[in-house]
């Protein structure tokens, strides 16, 4: 696959990072702040201006991480955090850990703002002071290794397997041929690949931890009674979770697995890395992931600039934070839903096109998007976000090798 | 993808040699008929793309595989040619739900 020449441009920020968008999230605290949240981000009505949030009201470390993680993403400059005032999320905390990471941040807590009204006015204003202090950001230069891409399958279907996974597949072989950083989740969906997955490690206590982290997904499904299998899998023609499984399994390409990372956790270097996405001990709190936009809020808290979806059935949601490019399947899908969908990998089925040639196309769009571009479902402003309870243990030095 | 025998217009691929199904690539209608690696298959049933049609004559309890690996087992018996989907194959890991229940029981 050829190396391009395009020269990627990020916005600089005090941690190293860069980002590839420069937006403004609105994020409200608690679910009795959403609706004031809402009207303040449709009467803005920007597309790099972001709503998303977290519905509880009782304390949930997982969830105050990931708020402090994603409102510190590279591809966020500037913060409105909304507070109703008596939920249990640390709202000085998170504000001080955004205004530590050297973005412009605000706070408005409804109860003593003057109620919606007057809190959606002041919003407005807070995002327009926001957005003019980020027009001031000037860009630099950006590598191809300082990229994070991740990659999920949503709506599934039984052409997934046999064009668009492995088409992504060798787009993610050809990133991490060029440093870049590459992720793959929903150790759910990868039950029944676990013992190949594992030959794949850089190390043999890696594979072992990706052994157990599967069968950690799979107790907790079996006590949830359902596997990741919607039954539009079965409509598209997947019988099974496990064929599910070795479907999805091919986006992750053939490159070493170089790290088995939580979700928050940042890659220390380029590779290609398993996010595990399944709670750890006991099964509480319900599904690890209740819809695909959970998984893609995991990759984007563990620093992905962009993720690449891939649907037979045909999704077609993006994602607050960072753009979602779509890869689709089916040709059929396509034929009824090309508006959504960024690339046909349903060119693969007709004899059109090769995997190469499709992965190839992933690729450059995966530049384009960097650069700048926007994606379909960005541009037609899908900005889904979905962040629910869950616990974590920390993982082990065992699970990042390759930072030795 | 390149075990395709008809030249322009493909009806199935083998995904691995040790497959025990083919893949149908387009909508192959009630009656369709081609040729794979020299044996000549007949569709009883329509079957959409994306879906699975028995390679061999099998057993129930065979282990089916697709990519080269094992993806359920047969609950019931199959000739060449069947559709391989919720009614004769079940997972060996955790059942797949439908809209109206539970598959394979």
């Amino acid at each position: 696959m050829s190396a391009s020449t395009r020269t990627l441009r990020g916005y600089p920020r005090a941690d190293g990072r860069k980002g590839i968008r420069n937006v403004v999230v609105v994020a409200y605290l608690v679910e009795c702040a959403h609706h004031v949240s809402r009207r303040i981000v449709s009467k803005v009505d920007d597309l790099d201006v972001h709503l998303i949030g977290f519905p509880g009201c009782y304390p949930n470390e997982y969830a105050s991480e990931m708020m402090r993680a994603v409102c510190t993403h590279p591809n966020v400059g500037g913060v409105l955090l909304v507070s109703l005032g008596c939920e249990s999320m640390d709202r000085d905390g998170l504000l001080n850990h955004v205004r530590d990471s050297g973005r412009a941040a605000q706070l408005l807590v409804i109860q003593e703002s003057g109620g919606t009204a007057s809190t959606i006015a002041a919003g407005v204003s807070a995002v327009e002071q926001l957005q003019e202090e980020l027009s001031r950001t000037a860009t630099v230069p950006m590598a191809l290794n300082e990229l994070i891409v991740g990659t999920i399958c949503g709506g599934s279907d039984g052409t997934s397997g046999i064009s668009a996974n492995p088409a992504v597949g060798r787009c993610f072989d050809a990133l991490v041929a060029q440093g870049a950083t590459c992720m793959f989740e929903e150790t759910g969906e990868l039950i029944g690949c676990e013992n190949i997955m594992a030959e794949r490690a850089a190390t043999p206590e890696l594979g072992k931890l990706i052994q157990e982290c599967v069968a950690k997904a799979e107790r907790y499904y079996r006590t949830m009674g359902f596997g990741s299998f919607a039954p539009g899998n079965a409509d598209g023609g997947l019988t099974t979770l496990e064929e599910k499984s070795m479907g999805a399994y091919s986006k992750s390409g053939a490159s070493q697995i170089h790290g088995l990372i939580k979700p928050g956790d940042v890659p220390p270097r380029g590779g290609l890395y398993l996010l595990d996405v399944v709670p750890d001990g006991e099964p509480r709190f319900g599904f690890p992931n209740i819809a695909d936009n959970a998984e893609i809020v995991e990759m984007i808290a563990c620093g992905c600039h962009l993720t690449l979806f891939t649907t037979g059935r045909g999704s077609v949601v993006g994602s607050a934070i960072s753009p979602v490019i779509k890869v689709c399947a089916n040709p059929a899908t396509y034929e009824r839903l090309a508006d959504d969908m960024d690339v046909n990998a349903g060119k693969i089925l007709t004899g059109e096109a090769s995997l190469d040639e499709v992965g190839e196309e992933i690729y450059q769009q995966v530049l384009a998007i960097a650069a700048g571009e926007r994606s379909l479902s960005e541009a037609l402003g899908h900005q889904e976000f979905i962040l629910t309870y869950k616990s974590f243990e920390p993982i082990g030095p065992a699970c990042l090798p390759v930072r030795q | 993808m390149t075990d395709n025998n008809a030249a322009n217009a493909p009806s199935v691929v083998l995904l691995h040699p040790d497959d025990n199904v083919l893949i149908s690539v387009c909508h192959l209608a009630e009656g369709a008929e081609f040729d794979f690696h020299g044996q000549h298959y007949r569709m009883a049933q329509a079957v959409p793309i994306g879906n699975k049609i028995a390679r061999v004559d099998m057993p129930k309890g065979t282990k089916i595989f697709r990519y080269g690996a094992p993806i359920g087992s047969l609950f019931a018996t199959v000739q060449a040619g069947a559709w391989v989907h919720m009614h004769n194959l079940k997972s060996d890991y955790l059942a797949s739900h439908t809209r109206t229940g539970r598959a394979g029981q």
